[in-house]
Formats: structure tokens, C-alpha cells, sequence
């Protein structure tokens, strides 16, 4: 697609990369076809085609951010359906990343958005701060209908039952392999699944040890950025990145690492990426490393490999979290090890179709993604599965709230699988 | 690219023309912001862009025709899309124009399997037809490579065809019946859910007729059974040209494969990037695919296999999963968008006889060297329909033209050869100044007095198919 900019603006790093990314885009539409906000409301402008087109615009003349061009950027979930659709290869990750830097710098939300971002911004990546307000959102929630707002409604509404006591597993430490070394492994904690379900982290660990990993849990580390960088507040998401970069470079070079391993997808994509953010830097090189080493922990699994199980006949309905499908193009391998251990695995319909979670998307954009999770809940459920597993916290909590079908992380399957303990939302049942 | 001066009249009007629309659509139904229509401005053929006046998204046939009243009232033309994907720019607007896209209406009105067909809403995407029957063992014919995006209305307005339509026809011989709005906002069904409809075929008159005639806003559609089993095989040949001879040569031996698709080098690496398929190195690759039982397969392919074998092929694989047959296709379907990684381009849609490919693509080789732009080719070659892709670069002053010269260089030769201007694209805005080379004035002058019958005030997709000096006494009256 032909392009506009000046010389000068062809100088500053961030536009020669959308530049790049534009010009590959030969505007074919195919993404049009697989984007889940264009399904739900069919019109271009929300689309990914329809927002390259307003991207480039606002690019192109450098113009401060409309509440128009906003609107629809801020309907994007950033599922990336789009990048596995496009055949020109159209890096629509990272021209959005920077239209919402764009937007962060030059555009003056309302004040009631400006409030609902910042809150969100300073609470959801720091574990204590999110615990609390889970404890304060569970004795608010009878209150929940007299707030008009439909966002603090969506809020509240994803509020868990049970808001499990913090876990020891968490704190930086190292966990001794089950049998011989073959692997030291980091593991990244994370920031909101540990306070909302710390199941999957004690999983993670206990299975990882089994297969002869030494887990390692850095100290110094935090949210992986992904949660204010989807905001646009590109500052405050390279801080948490640069701190997890030293915690996990302090590891590689005192006993080395053979991976970073990631058990929540949205995360993963953002590590995956850091060699990106950094790339011109001091940090460019660890960055770079960092990246290297992250991996889902499916992938690690599949390259140690799991032993093969008895099959359990229990029928499990695999969700694909977009981080992991789309951001990460990994499709095959959370299925694989499931069919492996034992289980029965079955996909919906349209699997690559987001629930709607898609970070803080929930909470921001309640009604699309409402509408996204009815969809995704009729589809798994059409497949009368006895459980649902998938790769990422968000999901997890998206499609729970919508059905009575127990949702667990895949890692919990796989770790029972192989000799853990049963998952507690089966064991509830 | 001359467009016609837009009618003063119209844009004085402008508010007012709003305003009626606005009174007869829910209001995100309507966009009038210049930000907002800017991504209406194009099709897929972007070297052409306008913003329209203003863009409507109904969601109903009633709101179509309540669309079309208020603007035949106002004297307002009307730009209909589907998907957007035209590579003809059928939808590129025009300033004193409404862009009606159909895009929302995408509803299975109805699946009939013992009479075999389905009625859609015309603005439910190509794909997703067969997504709608497959489940019970059925699937739409016509498949366009866009046809995971591109719309049923597109398909029926350029009346589409795709890889498969070597053995299935192309859209109008798998359409039974369509609803249609006129200019003046009524409300008319052509055929219906039966073979052959009474009367004259006003149905194959709308079929093909790129929004000259009507919004056709649903369809009857002929659904086939799916075959037993099909398999692609893969067939790399040394040069274009004796790939171009193969073709010649399976369809002279009496063979009926569903698909024969046709690739160079430039192709095969820009989609092997993207689908990786496991093409073969080599200057010209066939994907040729042939179904039935097992047995039939196999009876075809050792056919196939002995005419390919005379030509000297550099490689020769048949699929051998399901999986593998997927990504073969994949890449194929991906090509256009694919090419994108290679720069920009125009995509043409000549069709020529069987036995004129290799001649074709040879002076198509000569012609490109001649204008010092690169061509790749990804084409149906089982029935001629070429897709010469010319890979300019946009943002370099003067190189469009000069990609635009050499296109025209190359459908002229298409004529010439015994072929036309285009085999499923349409003519849209890309060929329009070209159709007085296939067509004579009187030829034309017929074809304008079927538009007079259903348009009579030519405020219908103004601008494309007709060059302007042939329509120009109509549009000023």
C-alpha cells in the first residue's frame, strides 16, 4: 500500500517501522474475515484492515488522536487473529502497539475512561494491590447494580468467588528436579493469575520438578508488562520489562537457564517481544536473550517430552487462547500433550475466534466482549466436554463466568496426568 | 485514472442527503466523518481511492430499498459493496456517491438439502456458505481465492469464479435465484429456489452485471454433495512455457481435473513463505487435483502422471495427508496477498484460450523485461483465466503508470489471442478504458440500453465498466 510520509518522519525509528509494516499491506481484506470485533459489529472501521487505514492516517499527518480514530482502536482486543490470516505477512502488533503509544501521548480521554485506565494500570500489575481490591470487590458487589457504569459492573461481575490465600511457591526461590538435573528452568510468576488462582503456578512447579526441571523463581521480577502496554502507557511497560530483564539475566549468568517458562500466554507474547521493545538500547543484547529463552510451557513439555498415559475417558474441550495461537503461533502442542497423558480432546467451532478476555478488554470494552464470550461459551459447550482447559489466566476467567462446565489450565491436567493431585475446580465439581 | 466531475448539484445537497438517510437507518448505520469514511475509500485495487459521500450499513432488504428510495429521490448515486476485495476497484467511490455496503447482511435465510440449495443474505461471505452445509455433506461451488473473505453480492456482480470452476462452472452456474432492490428502492425476486426460472434469463443478465443493474441483497445458491475424496498433486516444471504445454496437453487427453493452478518462481517462494507447503524448487509449478472414489483418484492421476512425465517434470508429488492437501491450497489461495512481501501490485484477470498459454506467457516475459517491472503469474490455467501479477512500487513517482501501461499491454494481447479483458475480477474501474478493445461501439451501445431498462438515471456504481466517452450523453442526461 502506497504510504505518505516525509524524510523526516522516515528518521524517527517507531514511524519507519509502521512504514515497513504498511507498506506490506496490500489492503486484500482476508483479515476482515477473522477478526472477532468485524464479526460482531461488520463494519470495516473495525476491522483490522479499517484500523491499518486509520493508523496510517494519523500516522502519516502526525495529527493528535480523534475520539473517532480511538474509538475503534480501542475495540481492537489484539487477539492477532489478523496475523495468522495475513498472507503478506502485515505485523499488525506492532503498528497497533504504536497507534495506542500514539494515542497515550496526544489524545485526552474522558475523564471517567482516564480514571477507570489509571486504576487499572496501577492495580492489576502489582499482586498485593490486586488482592486487596478483590477482597474490597467481593463486599462491593451486592452494590454492584446502582453504579450506572457498565465497565465497574463488568468489573465487579469478574470478581471470584474465592480469592485464594497467596502462595509460598511464588517467592523467589529454587525448586530441586525430582531425580537428575536435566534442565534449570525459570519460571515467571506473574502478576494477576498468582492473585486470582495460584493452582496453576503449583502445578507448573510440581510437574516441571517431576520431568527433572530445577525451577527457579526470580527475585525481582513482576507483571510482564503486557497490561499497561496494551494501554498505550509505553513507559510504565518498559519499566516492568527492563526489571524482569535484569531478574532473569542474573540467573542466566550465575547458573545459567535453559528457558524462561511462561504458563499465561498474554504474558509469553510480551516476552517473546522484548527483543523488540529493547532493540535499540543498552539492554538490546539481554533483551534479546530474554526473548530467546521465553517459551510457553507447552513447548517446554513437548521438548522434554511427557510419557505417555492411560486414556482417562474424560472428554476435554480445548480452548486456544489467542497469545498462544495467534501471538505465539503455537496451536498444536497444548493439544498434543493432552491427547498424550490420556485425555479426549474436542475443539469448538471457530476456535480461532477470541472469548473475549483479551487482557483488560473485559473490563474496558464490556458489551463486544459479552457478546464474544456468549459465542465462545456455545461453541465449547456444543462439544458436551466434562472439563475446559486453556493456556492463559484471562481466558479462564472470562469463560468461567459463563458457564458451569469446569475451566482449568492445561499445565493442571497435565500435571495430574502424570501423578499430581487432582484440579480443585474438578474436585469442587 | 479520469473520473467524471462530480455533480455540484449533489455535494451542494450534501447535509440534506444525510439527513434522509439518517431518518431511515439506526444511527451506526450510517458513517458521514471524513476519518470514518476514509476506510471506504478503496477496494482492494488501492491505487485508486475517493472518499465517498457517505457510507450505509443496512442490515435488512427493507433498509436497502429505504436506501435506495432516498437516494433515487435525491438523485444520489450509489456505490454497492460486498467485501470490499474487488481487485477491479468495483466499489471505488465516488464524491457525490453513497457507498452501500451489505456487508452486515450475512444471515443463512434457509438450507433446503433435498431440493439442494441455500438462501443466504448476499453480504455472507463466500466461505462461510460451505460452512453453513458442510456439516450435512455439502458445499458451495464457486471459490474465489478471497473466498474467506469476499462476499456472495461481489461474487454475483462480478460473477466470480475460482480454481474449482475448471469442473463446477463459475457463479452464475451455481446461482438459482437472487432478490434484488432497483435504483428506485423496489423490492424484485429473479428466479428462485428451482431450476430455470420462466421467462427470458433476466437471472444471467445480474449475474456479471458489477452493480450496474441492482443491490442484489439475498441469493439462492445451488449446493453440491461433496465428493468422496479429492488429492492434489504437485508438478514443477524448468520453464514456464512447458508448463504452460502440460496444461495444453492434460486437457486435450479428455481429462477433467476439478482444479489445474499454475504458479511461477516468484510466486512459489512468496507463498511458500507464508503457507509452507512444501512447493518444489522450480521455475513453474501445477497444483492439479482431481477427486472421486480412491479408485478414480488414482485411475486420473496415473493419466496425469504419464501426460506430465512427456513434458520432463522437476518434480512430481502427490499430497499424502489431508493436512498436506490443506497447506497446498493455502498457499495457493494466499498468493495475491502473499505477493505483498515482493512490493506493491496490480492484479489482471485476462482470459485466453487453453492452447495459447505458452505463447501468452512467453510474450508476457518479453513485455515485462520490455517495461522493466517484474511479473509474476498464479493463475486457473485448466480454463485460461491468466492472473498476471505486476509488482510495482507505489510510493516511486510515475511507476504506476508505467505498471498501468504494461497491464494494458498485456490484456490487449489477451484479445488478441481470442481471449477477453477479464475471466472473474470484472471490468470495474481497471479495465474500463480497455473494453473498446474487445468490444465495438455498437457492441457497447447494447450493452448500455440493458442498463437504461433497470438505471434509467445512470446513478448506479457510476463510472466503471463503460470508458466515460461511451456513457458520457447518458450521465450528463
Amino acid at each position: 500500500m502506497q504510504t505518505n510520509f516525509t524524510a523526516d518522519q522516515l528518521a524517527i525509528p517507531a514511524l519507519a517501522r509502521s512504514n515497513e509494516i504498511l507498506r506490506s499491506c496490500v489492503h486484500c481484506g482476508f483479515c476482515t474475515a477473522t477478526c472477532p470485533t468485524y464479526q460482531v459489529l461488520g463494519d470495516e472501521l473495525d476491522s483490522p484492515r479499517g484500523r491499518i487505514y486509520l493508523i496510517k492516517e494519523m500516522l502519516e499527518t502526525g495529527r493528535a488522536a480523534d475520539a473517532r480514530t480511538v474509538k475503534h482502536i480501542d475495540r481492537c482486543l489484539s487477539c492477532l487473529s489478523c496475523m495468522t490470516t495475513c498472507p503478506s505477512g502485515v505485523h499488525y502488533m506492532h503498528l497497533v502497539d504504536h497507534a495506542r503509544a500514539h494515542i497515550e501521548a496526544t489524545y485526552k480521554r474522558p475523564f471517567t475512561d482516564r480514571a477507570m485506565r489509571f486504576v487499572l494500570a496501577k492495580v492489576l500489575p502489582y499482586p498485593m494491590r490486586f488482592r486487596v481490591a478483590l477482597l474490597l470487590a467481593k463486599i462491593g458487589r451486592p452494590f454492584a447494580r446502582l453504579i450506572p457504569d457498565a465497565r465497574v459492573q463488568a468489573m465487579l461481575d469478574m470478581v471470584p468467588k474465592r480469592v485464594p490465600p497467596v502462595s509460598r511457591n511464588d517467592d523467589p526461590q529454587s525448586f530441586a528436579p525430582l531425580g537428575a538435573r536435566k534442565m534449570r528452568v525459570a519460571l515467571m510468576t506473574g502478576c494477576a493469575q498468582k492473585a486470582l488462582n495460584t493452582d496453576i503456578n503449583d502445578a507448573t512447579i510440581r510437574l516441571l520438578q517431576r520431568m527433572g526441571c530445577e525451577v527457579v523463581v526470580p527475585r525481582g521480577m513482576g507483571c510482564c508488562g503486557a497490561l499497561t502496554h496494551h494501554m498505550g502507557r509505553e513507559d510504565e511497560a518498559h519499566g516492568f520489562a527492563a526489571a524482569n530483564i535484569r531478574a532473569f539475566m542474573a540467573e542466566v549468568e550465575s547458573d545459567g537457564l535453559d528457558a524462561i517458562v511462561i504458563n499465561t500466554s498474554g504474558c509469553g507474547t510480551t516476552v517473546k517481544d522484548y527483543g523488540h521493545m529493547f532493540r535499540s538500547g543498552a539492554e538490546a543484547e539481554a533483551a534479546r536473550q530474554v526473548s530467546a529463552l521465553a517459551c510457553d510451557i507447552s513447548e517446554l513439555l513437548v521438548r522434554i517430552g511427557l510419557p505417555q498415559g492411560e486414556a482417562k475417558g474424560l472428554r476435554v474441550a480445548y480452548h486456544a487462547a489467542c497469545s498462544l495461537q495467534h501471538g505465539q503461533q503455537i496451536k498444536s502442542a497444548p493439544k498434543d500433550l493432552l491427547k498424550r497423558v490420556g485425555f479426549e480432546v474436542v475443539e469448538p467451532a471457530d476456535a480461532h475466534l477470541c472469548c473475549g478476555s483479551a487482557g483488560t478488554y473485559n473490563l474496558l470494552q464490556p458489551e463486544i466482549s459479552k457478546e464474544l464470550k456468549a459465542r465462545k461459551v456455545r461453541t465449547l459447550e456444543a462439544k458436551a466436554p466434562d472439563v475446559i482447559s486453556a493456556g492463559n489466566i484471562g481466558c479462564m476467567m472470562q469463560i468461567g463466568s459463563g458457564t458451569g462446565v469446569p475451566v482449568v489450565h492445561t499445565v493442571e491436567l497435565l500435571d495430574w496426568a502424570t501423578g499430581g493431585p487432582k484440579p480443585r475446580a474438578l474436585t469442587e465439581v | 485514472m479520469d473520473m467524471p466531475v462530480p455533480d455540484p448539484v449533489i455535494l451542494a445537497k450534501r447535509a440534506r442527503i444525510v439527513a434522509r438517510l439518517a431518518g431511515v437507518l439506526p444511527a451506526d448505520a450510517l458513517i458521514t466523518d471524513p476519518t470514518e469514511t476514509r476506510a471506504y475509500e478503496c477496494d482492494a485495487l488501492t491505487a485508486y481511492r475517493c472518499l465517498p459521500m457517505a457510507v450505509v450499513l443496512p442490515r435488512t432488504t427493507e433498509e436497502v430499498a429505504a436506501v435506495m428510495r432516498a437516494c433515487h429521490e435525491e438523485g444520489v448515486k450509489v456505490i454497492p459493496r460486498g467485501a470490499g476485495t474487488s481487485l477491479a476497484g468495483g466499489s471505488l467511490p465516488t464524491p457525490d456517491a453513497v457507498v452501500l455496503g451489505v456487508a452486515r447482511m450475512n444471515a443463512v435465510i434457509e438450507t433446503d438439502y433435498p431440493n439442494r440449495f441455500i438462501r443466504v443474505q448476499a453480504g455472507r461471505t463466500n466461505l462461510s456458505v460451505t460452512g453453513a452445509v458442510e456439516a450435512a455433506g455439502f458445499f458451495y461451488a464457486p471459490d474465489p481465492s478471497s473466498q474467506l473473505a469476499c462476499a456472495i453480492a461481489g461474487n454475483i456482480g462480478m460473477n466470480s469464479g475460482g480454481a474449482h470452476c475448471l469442473k463446477y462452472g463459475v457463479t452464475t452456474n451455481n446461482l438459482l435465484g437472487v432478490t434484488m432492490v432497483t435504483m428506485a428502492g423496489e423490492v424484485v425476486q429473479v428466479g428462485g429456489p428451482y431450476m430455470d426460472a420462466g421467462g427470458l434469463d433476466l437471472l444471467g443478465v445480474i449475474c456479471g452485471s458489477e452493480g450496474q443493474l441492482g443491490v442484489v441483497t439475498e441469493a439462492w445458491l445451488r449446493i453440491l454433495p461433496k465428493p468422496e475424496g479429492a488429492r492434489p498433486v504437485l508438478m514443477g516444471f524448468g520453464s514456464n512455457e512447458v508448463a504452460g504445454a502440460c496444461v495444453s496437453d492434460i486437457i486435450k487427453g479428455g481429462l477433467l481435473p476439478v482444479a489445474i493452478e499454475f504458479m511461477d518462481r516468484p510466486c512459489i517462494e512468496a507463498t511458500e513463505a507464508f503457507a509452507k507447503a512444501g512447493y518444489p524448487d522450480c521455475e513453474a509449478l501445477l497444483i492439479v487435483e482431481v477427486e472421486g472414489s480412491p479408485a478414480e483418484i488414482d485411475e486420473q492421476l496415473a493419466r496425469i502422471k504419464a501426460i506430465a512425465a512427456r513434458h520432463n517434470p522437476v518434480a512430481y508429488r502427490e499430497a499424502a495427508s489431508e493436512d498436506e492437501a490443506k497447506r497446498i491450497w493455502l498457499g495457493r489461495k494466499s498468493a495475491f496477498g502473499a505477493m505483498g512481501q515482493m512490493g506493491d501490485y496490480i492484479c489482471l484477470d485476462g482470459t485466453i484460450p487453453v492452447s495459447e498459454l505458452s505463447f501468452v506467457l512467453r510474450r508476457i516475459a518479453e513485455l515485462s523485461d520490455g517495461y522493466g517491472l517484474r511479473v509474476a503469474n498464479v493463475f486457473h490455467a485448466g480454463d485460461g483465466n491468466m492472473h498476471p501479477l505486476i509488482i510495482f512500487n507505489a510510493n516511486k513517482p510515475g511507476d504506476l503508470d508505467l505498471a498501468e501501461a504494461l497491464g494494458a499491454d498485456i490484456l490487449k494481447l489477451c484479445v488478441e489471442v481470442g481471449g477477453c479483458l477479464t475471466g472473474e475480477h470484472g471490468v470495474g474501474v481497471e479495465k474500463r478504458d480497455l473494453m473498446d478493445v474487445q468490444f465495438t461501439r455498437e457492441d457497447m451501445e447494447a450493452q448500455l440500453r440493458v442498463k437504461d431498462v433497470f438505471d434509467p438515471g445512470w446513478l448506479l456504481n457510476p463510472a466503471k465498466v463503460f470508458p466515460l466517452y461511451v456513457t458520457a450523453s447518458r450521465r450528463a442526461a
